[in-house]
């Protein structure tokens, strides 16, 4: 059985490079048909915010290639509500559909996977 | 055991130092290292054009002398290495450059050399990055 991977992204989209290439590593591994999920946490839960201006810094809207994750077989995508509610995004409208897990889930996540990889 | 090792972030980090050292100890325990993986701003270790003073340390002379010494598999991702000017003689002509800089005993490949590897391994461990 394949080896599985959760990717833990914690970078804002904004904030340089580091959130577009941790996307890069889960749309390579559903190109080869290998399991990943993803855990938005820290600052990389900006990355799900609904109605994004990135036109503004002449960048293309990341939000797209999240919501794109689904058809490339990254099906499962989670997001502590910790994080989110650090930052006072609680009861903002997320562009992308994921599972919202408390603490205990998310460490409850981590166990299931053969690796986690943060970028 | 078996490893793969990602290097995220540039020669001058100590974290990029740390991955040396990490890499020298899984092979002195006897382990093996299936493939080392540049990623992020760890591709700009791999470059051949990096001049420190005399009285520094070349962190990514090491880790080229690491990998000739041991023959070890050192992948840097294809993509995240030219958009930070790191190139070899392919991409350099395909691209119009004039510098090729990819030191030897790194491969240009894709992000599936890292998929690839950890479906060998045992152990995944990474150092660097944000």
């Amino acid at each position: 059985m394949a080896k599985s991977v959760l990717l833990i992204s914690r970078q804002a989209p904004w904030a340089g490079i580091g959130a577009a290439e941790a996307l890069d590593i889960a749309l390579a591994a559903g190109a080869f048909g290998l399991p990943l999920s993803m855990l938005f946490m820290d600052d990389g839960v900006f990355q799900l915010l609904d109605q994004q201006n990135p036109q503004q810094l002449a960048q293309k809207d990341l939000s797209a290639n999240l919501q794109a994750l689904p058809i490339f077989g990254i099906e499962q995508l989670y997001v502590s509500e910790h994080c989110l509610s650090e930052r006072g995004l609680d009861n903002n409208a997320l562009a992308v559909a994921v599972d919202r897990l408390d603490n205990q889930q998310v460490q409850q996540l981590i166990r299931q996977y053969d690796y986690v990889m943060t970028l | 055991m078996k490893f793969v090792i990602s290097v995220l972030s540039a020669s001058t980090a100590p974290s990029t130092r740390r991955a040396l050292c990490f890499a020298q100890a899984v092979l002195a325990a006897g382990h093996e290292i299936v493939r080392v993986f540049f990623y992020q701003d760890g591709v700009l270790t791999a470059s051949d054009s990096i001049v420190v003073a005399q009285d520094q340390q070349n962190i990514a002379k090491q880790w080229q002398a690491f990998i000739a010494e041991n023959q070890l598999d050192a992948v840097v991702c294809i993509a995240a290495a030219l958009r930070r000017g790191i190139l070899d003689q392919a991409e350099a002509q395909r691209y119009q450059r004039d510098a090729v800089n990819l030191a030897s005993g790194y491969q240009l490949s894709g992000l599936g050399q890292l998929h690839d590897a950890l479906q060998q391994a045992d152990r995944f461990i990474s150092f660097g990055g944000e």
